[in-house]
């Protein structure tokens, strides 16, 4: 068999009650109500996200363990899915994330100059942040905008059509 | 052409852009009817789904395989739960066509989930949605929630004793997640590696039971399949290529869009809806249905008309429906060389060809490109290639393996004065 359709449930020695913080285990519990009860770990992913969001953009190893025990799953299941999705950062990050499209139709629509500029003017390297802490500069695989080339994705919102003006100013009017 | 455009998946489209993705427009033009109906008549399934069958609808996420068919696999009678999930991983460079349904047109694709899982037997379903797509997923969740409040979806509706609830999931960041067999592994809290087939999802999906896996865009299709009758479906667009289709064109075009337009359009008149290669250049190559499909010449797309057949003669195929324009001036050896990056950092790791073989692709090509290319590269490229396709659990290591073979069949000159000489055969240094 190349896959378990059984859970890989372990139950960790913790108060619950001690995990994480209540708003984040109440927005957890929501994401489990989804899945079959026996299928807690299907909401590691949505778990995930709200823990890095909660945590500023990154996952600590401590905080994977807390999701992995809340969620009655192995330390290292929750490892692999942190490691392995390309939107969980397992060290600290600027406070705003700059992504870039670089696949074939954004690359088409000019995302290598602009890549090129924020590296240069922002002296940051694709995966690096910058050294005031305000921006992590990534280089990003197809963001699905390819109609709006070349496409940004800043935090958690798309813009389009982005030009080395516009994405200094949409940089700019960021905190 | 006009009238032919925007009849299915895009028909909210021309309302009001403020309100076109509520349950309010979606019912102006027809929207729950045929759910309603469903419920009020409880018709047999097998009527459903011959009629799925008639339209010759096929599957749009890229693989293309007849969705009355997959629907009639589910063991629909067999006691215990059934899934229907659907496929919003988009990811396929050049593809952007499933967020646009979502953000303007979600209900369609909930009453599309719906009556699947009339069709097949499944009480709940799953939209599988990229972790990119924040604002397809807020329009999707909205949609969901209209559609609960107004009594269309969950438990025993309108008294019929029918079920269906559906939910979201988000992604985080996985071309992968696309193949279906991942996409599983993702909903069940795992990396998103293939599994083996068989067995098949139909008989052992999500938590080992039997489950149907369809693209937003096929699913988006069903009610108005069903509205207008799989007749009329079929006759939208040409036999064995039933029904409009959505096209994304992009790349170096005057007017990237997406259009819905019958299948069997000639690629001209695309390029020209389009505006036309950007610049007023000329057409130097097509990538007709996403970036693991094929390069074709220009010239020969210019001869050939977008459906499933048409392309699958010029030597490539349909795919997504991406059609990524390039213009010429552009140099082929970068184009390919940004697909092998593309694919070395999505493979999932799990076979040892494409592993490896994405890697060495994309190094050997990055090597030639800045200058430092060996004669014997372009055979070791094919070489490689040629170990990747074909035996791999999934399919990605045919779509890393397919555009360097034809990348190297139509432009091999390019390649080699690259290689002989340090610089682009066309860009100017």
């Amino acid at each position: 068999m190349s896959f378990r359709n059984t859970p890989l449930a372990v139950i960790h020695d913790v108060d619950k009650e001690t995990l994480l913080t209540p708003e984040l285990r109440a927005e957890i519990d929501k994401h489990v109500a989804k899945y079959p009860p026996e299928w807690k770990q299907s909401a590691v992913m949505p778990a995930l996200t709200l823990v890095q969001d909660h945590n500023g953009g990154w996952l600590s190893r401590e905080l994977m363990d807390q999701v992995a025990a809340y969620l009655d799953m192995p330390e290292t299941a929750v490892y692999e899915v942190a490691t392995f999705y390309a939107m969980y950062d397992l060290e600290p990050v600027g406070r705003h994330k700059v992504c870039v499209c670089n696949s074939v139709s954004c690359m088409l629509g000019g995302a290598e100059e602009l890549m090129h500029h924020i590296e240069k003017k922002y002296n940051v390297a694709p995966g690096g942040t910058t050294a005031d802490g305000k921006l992590t500069f990534k280089e990003f695989e197809c963001l699905g905008a390819c109609r709006h080339a070349p496409a940004v994705m800043v935090d958690k919102a798309y813009h389009e059509c982005v030009t080395p003006e516009a994405i200094d100013k949409i940089i700019d009017d960021l905190d | 052409m006009a009238e032919n455009q925007n009849t299915v998946c895009f028909r909210t489209l021309h309302l009001d852009a403020k309100v076109r993705h509520t349950l309010e427009s979606y019912r102006s033009v027809g929207g729950y009817v045929q759910w309603e109906r469903i419920l009020r008549e409880k018709p047999d399934p097998d009527q459903l789904i011959d009629e799925l069958k008639t339209s010759a609808l096929r599957g749009r996420g890229g693989a293309g395989f007849p969705t009355g068919l997959k629907w009639s696999f589910m063991p629909r009678t067999k006691p215990g739960q059934k899934y229907i999930v659907c496929n919003s991983d988009e990811g396929e460079p050049g593809t952007c066509k499933d967020r646009d349904i979502m953000r303007y047109n979600p209900h369609q694709l909930i009453e599309g989930m719906a009556i699947a899982g009339y069709c097949i037997g499944a009480t709940v379903g799953y939209n599988y949605i990229r972790g990119e797509f924040y604002e397809p997923t807020a329009r999707f969740d909205g949609a969901l929630e209209e559609a609960y409040a107004a009594g269309l979806i969950g438990k025993n509706l309108f008294g019929s004793g029918i079920d269906f609830d559906l939910y979201t999931h988000l992604g985080a960041g996985a071309y992968i997640c696309g193949e279906e067999t991942a996409l599983l592994e993702s909903l069940e809290g795992k990396k998103g590696q293939p599994r083996f087939k068989p067995p098949f999802p139909a008989q052992a999906g999500l938590y080992g039971m039997p489950t149907t896996i369809n693209n937003t865009e096929t699913l988006a299709s069903v009610p108005v399949i069903l509205e207008k009758s799989g007749k009329w479906f079929l006759e939208q667009g040409k036999p064995n290529n039933g029904g409009p289709k959505l096209f994304s064109v992009t790349g170096q075009v005057e007017r990237p869009c997406n259009l819905e337009i019958p299948l069997g359009t000639p690629f001209k008149d695309v390029l020209e809806m389009a505006g036309g290669v950007s610049g007023g250049r000329a057409l130097k190559a097509v990538i007709p249905g996403g970036s693991s499909v094929p390069v074709v010449p220009g010239d020969v797309m210019m001869r050939t008309d977008m459906d499933y057949d048409s392309i699958a003669k010029a030597g490539s195929m349909l795919g997504s429906g991406a059609v990524i324009i390039i213009a010429e001036g552009t140099c082929m050896v970068k184009v390919l060389a940004n697909l092998a990056h593309f694919y070395a950092h999505e493979s999932c790791g799990q076979c040892t060809p494409c592993r490896e073989g994405t890697g060495w692709l994309a190094r050997v090509l990055d090597r030639i490109l800045a200058g430092n290319g060996r004669p014997q590269d372009l055979d070791l490229l094919d070489n490689v290639a040629g170990r990747i396709g074909g035996r791999t659990i999934c399919a990605l290591g045919d779509a890393a393996a397919m555009p360097v073979q034809s990348f190297l069949k139509h432009y091999r000159s390019e390649f080699e004065h690259l290689i002989e000489h340090g610089r682009s055969l066309v860009e100017a240094a």
